[in-house]
Order: structure tokens, then C-alpha cells, then sequence
């Protein structure tokens, strides 16, 4: 069967490629020969060869050459050579694109397909398919019928996935063929069996009643081929999903059966498709789990592999039911296939116990630098979900996770070890030193701005407040003389937060930022400058209002606002607040449509990124679009919806308390769920248990069914009583009600008056303050002073841990608890929260509350704020 | 976990490659647009051999695709799908690849041996896979469609009037070509239908 090539390819080598230096224009060039009679098979054959070789080479062939060769080879029809016609068919498929008028062998073909050489026959079907369009399709509907049910496999195969490759473009011929196809799925052979049912589901898949018709004939009379099985298994999974039937239909018991076929393929198909299935419980995974079991130790790789990658899908969920495969997993570890070890790693560091922590992490740091970018990431999670599960066990992920960050790899890889590490050392404050470390030997050859940005706003938070924090400026410094324009920016604001805190670094950073003030960026000139007169004032409270806690206002006002704080600098602390005033802007109104988008991981790294107008906006444009509530200033806060019903009552209403500076608007959302109802001027009177006094009622018109419709009550505050920030109202929804035509809608002309009671809306001390984050609570405690402190200890008798009783402080202050003293450390007795927020009226709060554990919890609440009555009513309605 | 079945479906393969041991591109058929240009499948295919060519392992998960591999004294072997398709449906088809041209080759499966026998690799692989179809996955069946035989049927076997009507047919095909003439087109298709 050696070929004889050209003088010139037996010359180059017995290691070299015969087709190596092939020239298209040579080629075609010899592709005249096929003109010649006689035919030369062999010569002919090989020239086919070599167009094929270089169309597979993705050699690009102009239209003209190829439709010259292409016609040039219709002559070779009339060869008998079975080897030369076969890549004839093959040239036509894969010319069928580049040339034109390809159906001119369309009549060669269809005498092919229906001649007596069965050879030829399933080939030709399959070539002449490809050149079809759907109105030739009718013309040769008859053949393909006929083939469809014919004898020879290869032929009706042939003929069912041709048909399939045609249904995308004539669904409508196809589909009459479905009575051939079916007869084709009770054949013998197990390929056209399979065939024939992909056809069979693909003309029925949106017919649901047809599919589980079939599912129903094809699981009792049972089939050979295991291809088909797989092929039933996934239609009955996807029926058993969206008919939500549960697990004891008989679509579930024929899955389950198939875990014991005798076909692997089946037997791991059905297992998939089990663990695969939502809110599968532990009870039905077992028999799934156990055959993945024993696959673990097939010795074939890729049954290995697909069993532990479907075990790791399980153990995501269900971690219990995988333990069992614990020891053939640890087996897996050591397999010479690197993605398996590490399926098998991870998804033991899931399922195992502390103790074999330390052995796996050795373990995977042995490969680490072998395996593909994709299962580094997947090991990066598991660590990360390992450090929340194990908080003790943070020296050996850090150290492993640094190894890691050395190691090459993409910008995803890198920024889950990045975000995972961050992650640590927020959770555990005694791994911050290491972590800080690992980081900054990182950033010194970094080249994703993102994540240098992110890591230096991290530095400048953490560092100043480590023991030693002048090793940082060294790290930080370089970024400014080595980065690009964002990176420098960020670590200007970095250093600046080290000259604030602490004392005996500020001269050397004054110097550093005198050098950045030279800077050939714009933004790092201006932020240099900016944080040069900041830090020269010396004073704690200009500190802690524009370096720490001023991340809003870094961003969110242009520039031109900031060169009106350096010039204004020299003045009076009070003059700087009044140019300012945004500093006291509440978290959720800063505007961050003027930020930069470079910086915005950055400035933005703790918020939630909200493009565009927040839901608060939304309401404060709506609110003054209403003529009543012109004049009440701008909106301070908007709280979260509360319903006024029940889920499933005629009516459903649920309140929104929009706060003012002296007033509140009480947003009523209403629907009516009554089509045989309108109902007019709805409007909901409200009786105040205290001192507040309602101005007006803007009723809405018409609440047509299912269509919301909002009404609203203005009410004045007590202007008198500042104290009196909590209040009571008993709510009743009046309205005009006319019966309709419950289809048409059409309403009668007569309507009567009715009402209907809904729950108690309650006014707390939450609504009159707005949540602000503050990153450093010590820094800005210190900048409100001590003039208006106060602080009283409680008791809070029917608490019983300590995380409730934060959660409880939190949710009745409504403010912004800092440091992340939300979180309360595991087996202490006594905790520290720091609550920040605004006042109503503009007042900074904050709230340290010194909790203790004993026999319930003992609360020690002090309050700080800009004035005193604040601080008045915060300590009154804690108690 | 992710809870997307996908849609039952006959397309399994993605692309068949054959590479050699330079990591060049002996043969490549793509079967859905994954890789839409030379340029993409060419840098996925550098991706595979880098991952690939220094262990005998199987099977790996690459660019978020599943890939089964064999390698075997110079060529490289690859079979292609999606992250969720059965894997061991892959290894069928990457099997009975290999089981086929191990026969074709007399189990001479090597680099030179291939390229001197491109044409029974292209038949081959063209009777496995069907426009990522699962066409065939006995390898008995596909040697035996291959069937490499019967290539010396001489010229002098062919009939007098096999040659007569050669020469008409051809007539025919170069009118048409020079003329393009939708009329021709016709005149010709009626001419070869298959009444013998």
C-alpha cells in the first residue's frame, strides 16, 4: 500500500511529511490530469489526497480555483476505483461551501445511493445531503424513505443522521419521515437504533406527551445499543425536570434501573444523571454514589476521571454522602493523571476532617504546577472554603497560597488566590502579618492593575495598624516609581493613610508625596497634593474625615471639588465642612456616576458597584414629580417594603416610610387581586398613636385588577418633641368599590363605599437615621469628640448569644456596623460592635456597645455625636 | 452544582485532531463553530499539545472542554466534546479511531505510515464521526467500510461504451462550465439521472 510520491518528497527524509511544502497553485495545477482519458486512479487519488490535506490545513481556496477543481473532479465519477470515488464524496463535502453550482453532481450521487454497491451507498446519502437544499430535498424524499428502512445499517444509518443534520433547515420534509424512523429504531443494529431514536426525539422534543410516548415504548421493550441508552437516559431526565415529577415516577426507577446495565457508558450516564437531578436526597444519591465508588478503581483513566469529577459535583452538596468514598478518593491521589488527583484531593478536602488537611495540602503542592489553569482555580476554591471551615489551619493554606501566587499563571488564577488570601486575613487577624507580606512580595511583579490596586487600598487600610508598618512603605513607594497611572494612584492614597496614623512616619511620607506631586498623571498629581495639605494640617479629625473614612468623596466628586477643598484647607475646620458638606452625605446618595472606571476597584472595593440611579433616587425623583410633597427637601432615607397584609388577601399592600427632614412620606403600594373589581380612590387613613399629625392624603384614582397602583399620607414630625422618634399607626384602606365584568373589565356606573383594616404601621428610631460605612471607626470616634458622650449599660434578659444580640442592635439602630464587629468570634464571652450612621437632620452617629455574656447579655452602650439630642434619643429607645 | 441539563442530543464530538510530535496539525476536523477560524483552532491546538505531550494520561478538562488523548510513538490523538457529555462516549469514538487505523496501518501506527496513507485516515474518520455524530464504533465496521481494495482495477476493464459515454459526459460538463447556462444545467441533470 506505499504510495509512490514525487522524486522531490522521497528525497527530503524518511521523518519528514510528504506533504509538508505543499503549494496550492501546484496542486491545482496537477489536478488537470483528472481531464485526462484514461483515468489514472492512482495519480488522481493521490492529488485528491493533497486537496483534502490542505483544505484540513485550513489553507484558504478562492471560489474560482476551487469550483475548477471541483467541476474537474466530477470527471472521476466515471472511474470504478472504490477508494477514488469515496474521496470524491469526500471532496464534495468539503467543498460544498467554497465552490459554486455544487449541485451538479446531485444526479451522480443519487445514482450512488440507490446503485448495488453498498460501499458507495451510505457515503453517497451522506454527500449528497450535504450539497441539498430543501426544495431538492422533496425531490429526493423517496430515496431517502427508502433508505431510511434499509437493510444495510451502514445505509439507514447513514440516512438517519443525514436526515437529523437536515432537520435544522427543512423541518417540515423531515418530519414526514418519522414512521421509517421508527421502523429503522426496531432494528438490530445498535448504531441505527441510536440514530434513529436521536431523530425520533428531535422531531418530537416539543411534543411532550409524544416524548414520554416513546420514552414509555423504548424503557419496557428495552434496546442493545448503549449509545441509545445514554441518549433515553438524558430525554428522561429532561422530562422528570420540567414535568418536576418526583423521584417515585417511573421515568426516575428507569434511571435507577440503569445503574445496573451492563454497559460502563450506561451504567455512568445514569449516575450523572441522578446526581445531577435538583433536590435529590441523600437516600436516592446512594445507589449513584456507590457505582461511582467502584468505578474509582476501574483502570481505565477516563472512567476514573468521570466518576471523581461527578463525586466532587456532589460532595458540593452533599458532603455526607461522598465520605463513604473516602478511601478509594485517597487512593485516586497519587494517580499518574494529574486532573483526577486533583478532583480527588478536592473533593477530600470537602468530605475529610482537619486532621488530613496538612497531608493533602502536601499532597497537591507536589503537582500544583502541572495541571492546567481551570483545576488550579478549582483548588483555590476548595482552599478557600476550607479556611472558613478550619480558621485554625490559616498558616498552612497561607504559606501553600503564596507557593502558589509565585507560581506562573493566568489573571483568573491569580485573582482567586488574591481574593481567597484577603479573605484570610479578614477572617483571622493573627494570619494579617504573613498575609500582608505575601501580598506585597507579590505586587512587586504584578502586571494586573486590578489586582495591584486592589492589594494597595488593602495596605494602606491593614497596614498603619500592624506593629511595624514602616516595612510597608518601602512596597508601596515602589509602585509609585515603577506603575502605570492607576497603580500610582492607589498608592498614593495607601501611603497617605500610613502618614495619618502614624506620627513618627509623617515626615518621610511628606517627602514621599512631595515627589508625587511631580507626577506626569493628573489624578496622581492631584490626589498628591490633596493629601499633602490634608496631612499637613496635623489634625486628627481632617484625617479621619478625608483620608479614612473619605473613600466616598475621594471618587465621587470631580476635581474641581477637591481643588476647592486645597485651597479652602487653610481655614477653619468648620469653613472646610461647609465647602464639604458631602462628607456627610449618606453611604447610598453618594453619586458615583463621575468615577473614573479605572479606580474603581479602588475607591469602590466595600460598596456594592451600583451603576446608575440607586432605588432611593428612583423614589425621590418619583416623589417630586407629586405636587403635595414639593418642599419637603430632599429625601433622607427610604426604608425597606413592609406588608400591611397578608400574602393572599383580596387586597395586598405593603408600605414604604420615605423620611424627610421634618417630615415622613408613607408610600402605600396596593393591588387588587379581584377581577370582578375597580376600585377608586383608594387612599389609606391613618390614626398616630403619638404627636404626629397627618397633613394630607394623595389617594390614587383607579385600581384596576392586578395592576399596583401606590397612594400616599404626608406626615409632620413633632416639631416640638425631638425625642419623640417612634410612633404607632392603626392603618384602614378606604375606597370607592364597582363591581365589573370580570372579562371585559368593563365597570358598572354605580359604586359604594367600603373599607378594609390592615396591620399596625410602626415608626422605630431605624427610620430616622441612614446607614454609613465608616472603614476606620477609631479615626472617625476620635474626629465627633467627646463633647456629647454619653453611655448606660443594659441588660438584655431574654438574649441568650451574643450573635443575636448584635443581630438584634443592628436591625433596631439601623445603622452601619464597622471593622466588621457584625461577626462574632467563635467561644468568647464578650464582644465589641461598632455602629455608624446619620441622623436625620445631618448628625453624625456612632455607637460602640460593649457586650458581655452571662446569664444573658449585659450591654454597655456609649453614643457619640455632633449634637446632643441625638444622642438623647438613641440612649432612650435602646432603653 | 450546576443544574443545566443539557438538550438530549446526537452531537457529541466537537473536533477529532491528530497531532505529531511537534505538535503540528496532521489532521483537524472541527464540528461546531467552538473554534470558528484557522487562527483559534491553531492556538487550541498549541494549548492541547502543551498540556498533553508530557503525560500518558487520558483525559483532561482544557478551556473548559473535555478531552480524551492517546498517544502512540509519534502522533498524538485527540477526541473533543463538551465539559458535559459522557466522557466515555468520547473514549468510544477516540477508541475505535484508533482501533481502525491500528488495523488499516497493519498496527504500524506511526507518523510516516499515516501520512502514506492519508486518504484511508480521511475515509475513516469520516465513517466515525458524521458532522459530530457518532456514526460508527466498531472498528471491525469501519475498516471494513473503509475497505481499502480493489485500486488497481485497470483501465482496460472498462466497458467500450463506459468510455463513450465518458467522453459525451465530459463534453457536457465543460459546455456547462464555460457557458454557466441554467439550461444546460438541466439538460445535464436529466441527462444523468439514473436510468441505467
Amino acid at each position: 500500500m506505499i504510495k509512490k510520491f514525487d522524486k522531490k518528497d522521497e528525497e527530503s527524509g524518511s521523518g519528514s511529511n510528504p506533504f509538508q511544502h505543499l503549494e496550492k497553485s501546484a496542486v491545482l495545477q496537477e489536478a488537470r490530469i483528472f481531464n485526462e482519458t484514461p483515468i489514472n486512479p492512482r495519480r488522481c487519488l493521490h492529488i485528491l489526497t493533497k486537496i483534502i490535506y490542505l483544505l484540513n490545513q485550513g489553507e484558504h481556496f478562492g471560489t474560482m480555483e476551487a469550483t475548477e477543481a471541483f467541476f474537474a473532479m466530477t470527471r472521476l465519477f466515471q472511474s470504478n476505483d472504490q477508494t477514488l470515488r469515496r474521496m470524491c464524496y469526500l471532496t464534495i463535502k468539503e467543498m460544498a461551501n467554497i465552490s459554486e453550482d455544487v449541485i451538479i453532481v446531485t444526479s451522480s450521487l443519487t445514482k450512488d445511493m440507490t446503485g448495488k454497491e453498498d460501499v458507495y451507498r451510505g457515503p453517497a446519502i451522506r454527500a449528497l445531503c450535504r450539497i441539498t437544499d430543501t426544495t431538492m430535498l422533496q425531490a429526493i424524499e423517496r430515496y431517502m424513505k427508502q433508505a431510511i428502512v434499509d437493510k444495510v445499517p451502514s445505509v439507514s444509518s447513514s440516512a438517519l443522521v443525514s436526515s437529523l443534520h437536515m432537520v435544522k433547515m427543512s423541518y417540515d420534509v423531515v418530519k414526514r419521515w418519522v414512521n421509517e424512523a421508527q421502523e429503522a429504531a426496531s432494528s438490530d443494529n445498535i448504531m441505527v437504533q441510536y440514530h434513529a431514536l436521536g431523530l425520533l426525539y428531535h422531531l418530537r422534543k416539543n411534543d411532550r406527551l409524544a416524548v414520554s410516548k416513546m420514552l414509555n415504548k423504548f424503557t419496557k421493550s428495552g434496546l442493545k445499543s448503549p449509545f441509545a441508552y445514554c441518549m433515553l437516559i438524558r430525554i428522561a431526565s429532561k422530562l422528570l425536570e420540567e414535568t418536576e415529577a418526583g423521584h417515585d415516577s417511573p421515568l426516575f426507577d428507569f434511571i435507577e434501573s440503569c445503574l445496573r446495565n451492563k454497559h460502563e457508558m450506561v451504567v455512568y450516564e445514569a449516575a450523572s444523571a441522578i446526581v445531577h437531578m435538583p433536590n435529590c436526597t441523600a437516600r436516592e444519591l446512594a445507589p449513584a454514589v456507590s457505582v461511582l465508588q467502584l468505578f474509582c478503581s476501574s483502570p481505565k483513566a477516563a472512567l476514573r476521571y468521570a466518576a471523581v469529577r461527578t463525586l466532587n459535583k456532589v460532595a458540593m452538596k452533599h458532603p455526607s454522602a461522598v465520605t463513604a468514598c473516602n478511601l478509594d478518593l485517597e487512593n485516586l491521589i497519587t494517580d499518574s493523571n494529574r486532573s483526577i488527583a486533583t478532583l480527588a484531593i478536592t473533593t477530600l478536602l470537602k468530605t475529610g476532617s482537619e486532621s488530613s488537611v496538612d497531608r493533602l495540602m502536601k499532597q497537591i503542592s507536589s503537582f500544583v504546577s502541572e495541571i492546567s489553569d481551570e483545576f488550579k482555580v478549582v483548588v483555590v476554591q476548595a482552599i478557600s472554603a476550607l479556611c472558613q471551615k478550619y480558621p485554625r489551619k490559616h498558616s498552612v493554606m497561607m504559606n501553600f497560597l503564596s507557593n502558589m501566587l509565585r507560581d506562573d499563571g493566568g489573571f483568573e488564577y491569580k485573582r482567586a488566590i488574591v481574593d481567597c488570601i484577603i479573605s484570610i486575613i479578614e477572617e483571622n487577624p493573627e494570619s494579617k502579618e504573613t498575609g500582608l507580606a505575601h501580598l506585597c512580595e507579590f505586587i512587586e511583579d504584578c502586571e494586573h492593575t486590578v489586582l495591584a490596586t486592589k492589594i494597595l487600598h488593602l495596605l494602606g487600610k491593614e497596614g498603619p495598624r500592624t506593629p511595624s508598618p514602616s516595612k510597608y512603605i518601602r512596597f508601596i513607594f515602589n509602585r509609585v516609581v515603577l506603575e502605570s497611572e492607576a497603580v500610582r494612584a492607589a498608592a498614593v492614597s495607601a501611603l497617605a493613610k500610613f502618614g495619618a496614623q502614624n506620627d513618627d512616619l509623617l515626615p518621610s511620607v511628606l517627602v514621599l508625596m512631595q515627589r508625587c506631586m511631580m507626577d506626569s498623571d493628573d489624578e496622581v498629581r492631584d490626589r498628591a497634593t490633596f493629601y499633602m495639605n490634608v496631612l499637613q494640617q496635623k489634625q486628627k479629625a481632617l484625617n479621619a474625615a478625608y483620608i479614612f473614612n473619605g473613600e466616598n468623596t475621594h471618587c465621587a466628586p470631580s476635581l474641581n471639588l477637591r481643588a476647592l477643598v486645597c485651597v479652602d484647607i487653610s481655614g477653619p475646620i468648620q469653613e472646610v465642612r461647609l465647602c464639604l458638606s458631602v462628607s456627610s452625605v449618606p453611604l447610598a446618595n453618594t453619586p458615583i456616576t463621575e468615577q473614573k472606571t479605572e479606580f474603581a476597584p479602588v475607591a469602590t472595593s466595600k460598596l456594592p458597584e451600583k451603576p446608575g440611579p440607586t432605588r432611593q433616587d428612583i423614589y425621590q425623583e418619583q416623589l417630586a414629580a407629586i405636587p403635595e410633597f414639593q418642599g419637603l427637601g430632599s429625601l433622607f432615607k427610604t426604608s425597606e417594603a413592609v406588608q400591611l397584609t397578608e400574602a393572599e388577601t383580596e387586597y395586598v399592600v405593603r408600605c414604604v416610610k420615605h423620611t424627610f427632614a421634618r417630615h415622613m412620606v408613607f408610600q402605600f403600594d396596593c393591588t387588587n387581586t379581584l377581577n370582578d373589581q375597580l376600585l377608586q380612590k383608594v387612599m389609606v387613613q391613618m390614626e398616630p398613636s403619638e404627636a404626629y399629625e397627618v397633613l394630607h392624603y394623595v389617594p390614587a384614582a383607579n385600581l384596576p385588577y392586578s395592576q399596583p397602583g401606590s397612594c400616599y399620607s404626608l406626615v409632620r414630625l413633632p416639631e416640638d418633641d425631638p425625642t419623640a422618634v417612634s410612633c404607632t399607626f392603626s392603618c384602614t384602606l378606604k375606597y370607592l368599590v364597582k363591581d365589573c365584568d370580570p372579562n371585559t373589565g368593563e365597570p358598572d356606573d354605580d359604586g359604594y363605599d367600603d373599607e378594609y383594616v390592615l396591620e399596625d404601621l410602626e415608626v422605630t428610631v431605624a427610620d430616622h437615621i441612614q446607614k454609613v460605612l465608616k472603614p476606620n471607626f477609631a479615626a472617625a470616634w476620635d474626629e465627633v469628640g467627646g463633647d456629647f458622650e454619653k453611655e448606660e449599660t443594659f441588660a438584655l434578659a431574654s438574649v441568650r448569644t451574643l450573635d443575636e444580640a448584635v443581630g438584634n442592635i443592628i436591625s433596631f439602630l439601623g445603622m452601619q456596623p464597622c471593622e466588621r464587629s457584625d461577626k462574632v468570634p467563635e467561644n468568647k464571652n464578650s464582644h465589641i460592635l461598632f455602629l455608624a450612621g446619620v441622623f436625620r437632620g445631618g448628625h453624625d452617629v456612632l455607637v460602640r456597645s460593649r457586650l458581655a455574656l452571662a446569664d444573658g447579655v449585659t450591654m454597655q452602650v456609649t453614643v457619640r455625636s455632633s449634637d446632643e439630642t441625638v444622642v438623647d434619643i438613641i440612649l432612650a429607645s435602646v432603653g | 452544582m450546576d443544574t443545566v441539563t443539557l438538550e438530549p442530543s446526537l452531537y457529541t464530538v466537537k473536533a477529532v485532531l491528530i497531532l505529531d510530535n511537534d505538535g503540528e496539525r496532521l489532521y483537524a476536523k472541527y464540528y461546531d463553530g467552538t473554534y470558528p477560524s484557522v487562527k483559534e483552532q491553531k492556538a487550541f491546538e498549541k494549548n492541547i499539545f502543551s498540556k498533553t505531550h508530557r503525560t500518558d494520561s487520558e483525559i483532561a478538562l482544557l478551556e473548559g472542554l473535555t478531552v480524551v488523548y492517546k498517544s502512540n510513538i509519534d502522533l498524538f490523538f485527540y477526541v473533543i466534546g463538551s465539559s458535559h457529555e459522557n466522557e466515555l462516549m468520547l473514549m468510544a469514538v477516540l477508541n475505535c479511531l484508533f482501533d481502525s487505523l491500528s488495523q488499516m496501518l497493519r498496527k504500524n501506527v506511526e507518523r510516516r505510515a499515516l501520512l502514506e496513507n492519508m486518504e484511508g485516515l480521511f475515509l475513516a474518520v469520516d465513517e466515525i464521526v458524521d458532522g459530530g455524530v457518532i456514526l460508527e464504533s466498531d472498528p471491525q465496521q469501519v475498516v471494513h467500510r473503509v475497505a481499502l481494495r480493489g485500486e488497481d482495477v485497470p483501465y482496460s476493464e472498462q466497458t467500450v461504451t463506459q468510455v463513450r459515454k465518458t467522453a459525451l459526459i465530459t463534453s457536457f460538463i465543460s459546455t456547462y462550465y464555460t457557458a454557466q447556462c441554467g439550461i444546460c444545467s438541466i439538460a445535464l441533470l436529466t441527462f444523468h439521472s439514473p436510468e441505467t
